[in-house]
């Protein structure tokens, strides 16, 4: 019997380890150059929301160029609002060159992998172990296709776990104020002793407020650290296997001309490369195009020069293009997105009949039903209201279909008269952008009149001159409206002591009434204010009006 | 069951003795310091015992204010009337009638200008205090007087850098060279003022104070829906935080202790925008009344009294004036105390 025996095949030594300049001259650096600039972007556009510095900035590009944000509105709405069509840059990025959006740009996934550097060494087989792909990454592709169906009828809900929106919102209601509070500490002491520290303040995202708060910051804080700290359990969890952004772009991926190519005829099988493998992508074996991240560690790492980024001589054998989820997964997702939506929207709150009196919404705001079809609770409009009126919702005013989404809290502040910014920065329309005339129903709005936020009540059992015989009227002294829709009747009476004092008695004209808040913001009786304002007469929905008419002099 | 073989290569690491003694010895000291700190009595030095309650409350740390008027000029008025030319020419008559700017405001000093930025409101809606006066104002401070710095500053009702931006006030006052001070977390501080009915602990925005050696008030005059009008008294509100709300209750004595909160080397009451109705806050310009008069003065309850019967063209004063004036804060027979230079 012969045996016959393969000649050895001469194997060549392996390249040498770039170094020096070269070594510094990798894909990677650049790319974690990318990295630090779009993360420094977002700061800057964060930080550049404040009233005075945000003439002229695009804050929300990054909302904006979010493909997710933009095909989640557009099945929502059947429109591309403003700046939304500028989501096809990301798109055809990831056409040529695969889902680099996730480990280029991403702010969200730059925070992960920086965690993960810094925090989670592990010795190198338990690094390689991590990085192995695992079936539960289709979990993503079931939660973009059950949030892509529910925006589809109507309930948009990608904000909980889009990424982008994820860092506006923790920025907005948790790191901004952290940061002032940190900056105001510093100030203090070092004014404290002495030296004069004014030039701190413009590291401040809000300088010269007293303090800014944000209801319900500790549960978006939490939940962001959640996302955060899973990174200690497995590297870049929330990017692997909840992200739905990365789940779309990982769909775009599979027809990407670039991708990560294995020359099986170098490969030794020594799998280094899952050493950083950032999207646990098995660039070892057949890569899976769909999970890669192109963060081309893979590529640094393999000591054989097997891997390689390209869109040339790509060996079709060696790569799964697809997203690893069967039909019948992707059917059952979208059938859970559909019995989410009545879930959501039969929870009563969003009704004409129950809504709740805290539902106000800031200026500009779509009537309530189209309201959700457009906000994705990315809170830049909390971020750049200067007053702090603006607060994340809490389960209260519209159950859990609008957590988070901006409500008008004038116990803390008010909607001051000429302010628009929080229309200016709504990347999805749901705060239409107006004008201060359209806000003030001047000049050519003045046939529509003013924007009204709801309508103010007089708490006859709480209001100083009413109930107790002492004078007040903060109310009518802070009321914008001319002439003042508050006003008072004006009597003189004998208080218990039997002094004489001159009581002047507000009431609301409610005609007048724009629902801005300062009368509530500004009343002296702070646990539960004497005037406050409910949503009702608000103009953004007739069904939530008050009056049938406005009254008017008869003689005029 | 079989019976374990001791393992015969295995060598112990028995703790030393002098190792054992030094654990024990830091464990005695932590515990006598913490026993010391917790049950030493209150006046022992580095004692944290604290038997009352009362001594780990904050002590707010109170501070008191300078006075920054300076000796009237011989023959000056008390109340200069600028009425004729443009606004610079006004000014500059009125305050000339008052001593003239370089008697009050000497080489390098640190001047505070608080105007009236209550409100977010444009200047032709005379709710807040006119930009170009206050330019003026701060050129002949930084041209004329060769003063080192001026800060601009005001806590207003709305947001403050809104109120600043839409009045006028900020771009007037960087075009002119001054600083502006906005009001943060760290703006506020106990003022006491000795007199005070109401306010004689208040928090007060010291944070612009620092170093400050001329204080000058520029207000506008206004009708207001409670005191009947808001001019340069009234205008130190804005001095103040806390609870302002409360102010209402007993608005005509919170005056009265402004005039003694603050001694301003000099008062400007601007004439050119007079809110005549639907004060403070305003909001129609057809509210609005040009009387073409600047003033300038030492005497602000003198120059709230004129301004209340010749520019908001009414009689009876507000009772907060003859209360600052049985305060000592200033006198309102404006008669032969005024001055105008034609």
């Amino acid at each position: 019997m012969n045996v016959i025996v393969q000649p050895p095949q001469p194997k060549t030594p392996p390249p040498p380890r770039p170094t020096g300049l070269n070594r510094l001259l990798r894909l990677t650096t650049v790319r974690v150059l990318s990295q630090i600039v779009f993360m420094a972007l977002f700061i800057f556009f964060c930080w550049a929301s404040w009233t005075s510095r945000i003439e002229g900035f695009p804050v929300s590009m990054m909302l904006e160029i979010d493909p997710l944000v933009t095909l989640a509105t557009v099945l929502a709405t059947g429109y591309v609002y403003k700046f939304l069509g500028w989501a096809l840059v990301i798109v055809i990025i990831t056409i040529i060159f695969g889902r680099v959006f996730c480990n280029w740009a991403c702010p969200f996934g730059t925070l992960h992998q920086f965690t993960g550097w810094l925090f989670n060494v592990k010795t190198n087989s338990t690094r390689i172990r991590s990085n192995r792909y695992e079936g539960a990454q289709y979990l993503k592709y079931g939660i973009l296709i059950v949030f892509l169906v529910m925006s589809s009828m109507g309930a948009l809900q990608i904000g909980l776990l889009d990424p982008i929106v994820i860092m506006y919102r923790a920025v907005t209601t948790v790191i901004a104020p952290a940061t002032d509070m940190a900056i105001g500490e510093a100030t203090r002491a070092l004014e404290g002793a002495g030296v004069e520290a004014t030039f701190l303040d413009v590291l401040k995202f809000a300088p010269g407020v007293e303090r800014r708060v944000f209801v319900g910051s500790f549960w978006v804080g939490s939940l962001f650290m959640l996302f955060v700290s899973l990174n200690l359990w497995k590297p870049r969890f929330f990017c692997r296997f909840l992200c739905p952004l990365g789940a779309m772009l990982g769909s775009i991926a599979r027809f990407s001309l670039f991708r990560i190519n294995r020359d099986v005829n170098k490969c030794t099988d020594c799998n280094l490369c899952l050493m950083r493998c950032e999207g646990a992508a098995d660039p070892q074996s057949q890569v899976r195009t769909a999970e890669c991240f192109s963060c081309m560690n893979c590529i640094d790492d393999c000591p054989e020069d097997a891997l390689s980024f390209s869109l040339l001589k790509l060996d079709r054998a060696q790569a799964k293009l697809a997203p690893d989820v069967s039909r019948r997964r992707l059917v059952f997702s979208a059938l859970a997105g559909v019995f989410a939506f009545p879930m959501l929207r039969n929870n009563g709150l969003a009704t004409d009949e129950n809504f709740s009196p805290a539902m106000i919404r800031p200026p500009g705001s779509v009537a309530e039903e189209e309201f959700l079809e457009r906000c994705i609770k990315c809170d830049q409009c909390i971020n750049a209201c200067p007053t702090n009126v603006l607060q994340p919702a809490t389960l209260e005013e519209g159950g859990i279909e609008a957590l988070w989404t901006p409500v008008m809290n004038f116990r803390i502040s008010h909607c001051q008269l000429k302010c628009t910014l929080c229309s200016e920065v709504c990347p999805t329309g749901a705060i239409r952008e107006i004008s201060a005339e359209e806000k003030l129903g001047v000049g050519e709005h003045q046939e529509q009149g003013p924007v009204v936020l709801g309508t103010a009540f007089i708490d006859t059992t709480r209001c100083l001159p009413w109930a107790n015989k002492i004078p007040c009227v903060v109310c009518e002294e802070v009321c914008p409206v001319a002439p003042k829709a508050i006003q008072t009747y004006d009597e003189e009476a004998k208080d218990v002591f039997g002094n004489t004092v001159v009581l002047n008695k507000p009431f609301i004209v409610p005609e007048l009434c724009i629902g801005c808040g300062i009368c509530e913001a500004e009343c002296p009786v702070l646990d539960q204010r004497a005037v406050y304002v409910t949503a009702v007469g608000e103009s953004r929905s007739k069904d939530r009006s008050l009056l049938l008419q406005k009254r008017k002099s008869e003689s005029a | 069951m079989p019976k374990r073989k001791p393992n015969t290569d295995y060598r112990a690491t028995p703790v030393r003795r002098r190792e054992l003694l030094r654990t024990a010895a830091a464990a005695g000291v932590v515990a006598a310091g913490a026993g010391y700190a917790s049950f030493a009595p209150e006046h022992w030095p580095l004692s944290l015992r604290d038997d009352s309650g009362l001594r780990s409350m904050p002590q707010p740390s109170v501070f008191r204010l300078q006075d920054f008027r300076v000796a009237p000029k011989a023959g000056a008025a008390a109340v200069g009337l600028g009425r004729t030319g443009d606004d610079m020419t006004r000014l500059r008559k009125a305050i000339d009638a008052a001593g003239g700017i370089t008697h009050y405001i000497k080489p390098n000093d640190v001047v505070l200008i608080k105007p009236n930025v209550a409100f977010d409101r444009s200047p032709i809606i005379g709710a807040t205090s006119n930009p170009e006066i206050l330019e003026h104002l701060i050129q002949l401070i930084l041209v004329d007087c060769r003063a080192a710095e001026v800060r601009v500053a005001d806590n207003p009702i709305e947001s403050p850098a809104d109120c600043f931006e839409k009045s006028g006030i900020r771009l007037a006052s960087e075009r002119a060279g001054a600083r502006i001070y906005l009001p943060d977390g760290n703006a506020f501080e106990n003022l006491n003022t000795p007199g005070a009915t109401l306010i004689e602990s208040w928090p007060f925005f010291k944070r612009p104070f620092q170093g400050v050696d001329k204080v000058i008030g520029i207000a506008p005059v206004k009708d207001h829906n409670l005191c009947h009008a808001s001019m340069s008294i009234k205008n130190w509100y804005g001095l103040l935080g806390g609870r302002r709300n409360q102010f209402h209750q007993d608005i005509h004595e919170i005056i009265a202790d402004l005039s003694m909160m603050i001694k301003p080397t000099l008062s400007i009451l601007d004439g050119t925008h007079v809110l005549m109705e639907n004060g403070p806050t305003g909001g129609d310009p057809s509210n609005v009344k040009n009387a073409g008069v600047i003033m300038a003065g030492t005497d602000a309850v003198a120059m709230d009294a004129w301004a209340y019967e010749h520019l908001l063209e009414r009689s009876g004063l507000p009772e907060y004036l003859a209360r600052a004036q049985s305060r000592g804060s200033g006198d309102v027979n404006y008669k032969d105390r005024i001055r105008e230079i034609v």
